[in-house]
């Protein structure tokens, strides 16, 4: 079994010249980098990583945005036989000190050796550490770095390291996502990219085409690890120039005749919405074999408003296709519309509701529309298990369980949170789901999670903001996630208990509300909700029991006439 | 003239966006910092004022380096306006 080392170095031996990554800057010219220019590039690092006391199996944090820094910091990690994690950068709308208190807690918890950023970014950096206390012995500076130089490969430690060892960490972000470095080692990384390859039929001439972030394993591994691993074209641009010119994602598949992306559902309403036909001109998509929806429920509605827009621009409909994964697997779990049509049915949703069994709608009746997440890719297996952990039959909804041979090794030390997601061998996903004829379908969440974009938000983070405001009161507010048809993914809910009358004050704390949540975790809140107390459902500790307060904000909602 | 463009640019945001028809907007109140606009909905805002106003804009020109309130966007507006 080889390393990520062994498998880059043939690269670089065998096809030096090979553009492994296309970043795309705009107002600048792309930036082509080949296997020979990203081995260079990344022996500066590992000098200047060695010099700063970063030894194989030590992690190291970046803080990068997608550029040619990220790519050789990364796999110079990576050669150099330490750990790289990739933490979000601070955007405009989060407070720095909320920013410096994550990034604080992310050293805690898997105590990196180094920090590697940009020079404007470095005090703040700075300010989140403890010299002295904590693990980190150095902040490394981008303009510090060595520069690209001929690799000296007796001397990377990345040679080293043996398959079952850790290779990377991947977090979500936010207070409670921090805490949870999903731990990988080389082994599962390459045993997932040997499997999802064969699922998606993955041949040397597919090009990825990418804007997701790094810190995702959406991004992090397909959009990522895999093209550069596997020897395929991948061209990249930043999520912050996608979100404000989306049309760039179809230049960039048109010019670079790209084959393949993933995104998640929201995108596709976003596209679909918001790309002007003066930005289209001349844009063909006939390249593009399979772009994957996953890591948010997948909306029949949105690849149909996808298809419409971009049918005239030769795009292809079979090239919308499905897939379910998480972290904890590497990436996917299974993958729909590569081998067979993405299948989808209408479901009774009385049947669903309250029974869990997905039963075919009769006609008249009123029913929801099921997007197959397809079949587990191979050596990947599910089952669908009750509360006891039983198998349950096809069409009965459970919650899903994993079994392969690309898990986890554990989240970083935190054996605690690790030994509570499994049962023996089993992964318990926290997601439920039913299957047919092996496809499966997914319907919802045990966990308390909200999904906006692709992006995991414990709403526990968001309800200890919303305590911070002056009238809102510790436990009395209560944080959900409804779908917004049009967006096609979650808009965030917050619903809070006040005792004031007065309609201006009222105003006043659902503004505070509202902009300390966003200035605290960069989510936007889209409906701020007071209300009277008794009005939250509580559990029998004491808890807010979200799932019954956004029925009954939903109720609520219903009877005034605004139906969501 | 900046009047009727901050009406008619409270009205889209606080029907459209912000989902709050009833609500005031104070023409120097921060709206990106504060988050009651996020990145998602500076493209829509982009289209909008483009199609309301005839005026053209780039898509790395809306952001929260060239506006955080209505008067800075009216402002804007009003630059780009032809005569």
């Amino acid at each position: 079994m080889p390393t990520f080392s062994d498998i880059l170095k043939e690269h670089y031996e065998k096809t030096p010249e090979r553009t492994c990554v296309t970043i795309l800057q705009p107002g600048k010219p792309d930036l082509p980098i080949t296997y020979r220019e990203l081995f260079r590039g990344a022996a500066g690092y590992i000098k200047t990583y060695t010099e700063n006391g970063v030894v194989p199996g030590d992690v190291v944090t970046l803080i990068l945005q997608h550029g040619v820094d990220v790519l050789y910091a990364h796999f110079g990690a990576l050669l150099h036989g330490a750990i790289p994690s990739i933490m979000p950068f601070l955007t405009e709308k989060l407070l720095p000190e909320k920013y410096r208190a994550e990034l604080a807690a992310l050293v805690e918890v898997t105590t990196p050796t180094a920090i590697i950023t940009y020079p404007e970014f470095e005090a703040e950096v700075r300010a989140a550490l403890k010299p002295g206390e904590d693990s980190v012995k150095n902040v490394i500076v981008t303009d510090r770095v060595h520069g690209p130089m001929d690799p000296d490969m007796t001397s990377f430690g990345g040679f080293q390291r043996k398959p079952e060892d850790i290779a990377i960490l991947q977090h979500s972000s936010g207070t409670t996502g921090l805490q949870k470095g999903v731990a990988l080692s080389h082994q599962a990384i390459l045993n997932h990219l040997n499997n999802y390859a064969q699922a998606i039929h993955l041949t040397p001439e597919d090009v990825i085409v990418s804007w997701l972030p790094l810190y995702h394993d959406m991004g992090l591994i397909a959009c990522w690890l895999l093209p550069i691993l596997m020897g395929n074209h991948l061209v990249l641009m930043s999520p912050f120039d996608w979100v404000r010119a989306p049309y760039r994602l179809f230049q960039a598949v048109s010019k670079f005749r790209g084959t393949l992306s993933w995104l998640p559902n929201f995108a596709y309403n976003f596209c679909a919405q918001k790309v002007r036909d003066r930005d289209m001109e001349g844009v063909d998509l006939s390249s593009w074999r399979a772009i994957t929806n996953t890591a948010e429920p997948i909306k029949w509605e949105s690849h149909q408003a996808f298809y419409e827009r971009f049918k005239p621009y030769g795009f292809r409909y079979e090239a919308l296709v499905t897939s379910y994964g998480m972290a904890e697997n590497v990436f996917a779990i299974v993958q729909g519309g590569i081998d067979e049509p993405v299948i989808y049915e209408d479901i009774d949703r009385d049947s669903l509701q309250t029974r869990k069994i997905a039963r075919l709608a009769e006609p008249g009746q009123a029913s929801i529309r099921m997007v197959g997440t397809g079949k587990t890719i191979p050596n990947s297996h599910i089952r669908i298990v009750d509360s006891k952990g039983h198998d349950l039959p096809d069409r009965h909804v459970g919650e899903v369980a994993l079994k392969s041979d690309c898990m986890l090794t554990g989240y970083y030390h935190r054996p605690d949170l690790t030994a509570k997601v499994f049962i023996g061998d089993w992964y318990l996903t926290g997601d439920y789901g039913y299957t047919v004829d092996e496809v499966l379908y997914i319907t919802g969440r045990k966990k308390d999670l909200i999904i906006v974009g692709g992006k995991n938000i414990y709403p526990q983070d968001l309800e200890l903001l919303a305590y911070e405001v002056a009238g809102v009161h510790p436990g009395r507010a209560s944080a959900f996630g409804i779908y917004n048809e049009s967006t096609g993914t979650e808009d965030v809910v917050m619903v809070a208990e006040v005792d004031c009358d007065d309609a201006l004050e009222r105003q006043k704390i659902a503004d505070d509300i509202r902009a300390t949540v966003t200035r605290g975790s960069a989510v936007a809140l889209r409906y701020v909700h007071l209300v009277k107390a008794p009005w939250l459902v509580k559990t029998s500790s004491g808890k807010t029991a979200r799932s019954a307060n956004r029925e009954k904000f939903l109720k609520e909602m219903q009877d005034k006439g605004q139906v969501y | 003239m900046n009047d009727d463009i901050l009406s008619v640019l409270t009205k889209y945001i606080t029907v459209e966006i912000m989902k709050q028809p009833n609500r005031t907007i104070d023409p120097a109140e921060a709206l990106l910092s504060s988050g009651l606009i996020d990145s998602f909905h500076l493209v829509d805002l982009g289209l909008f004022v483009e199609d309301q106003f005839g005026v053209r804009i780039d898509d790395s020109e809306l952001n929260a380096s060239t506006f955080d309130n209505l008067n800075q966007l009216a402002a804007f507006i009003q630059a780009r306006k032809p005569g």
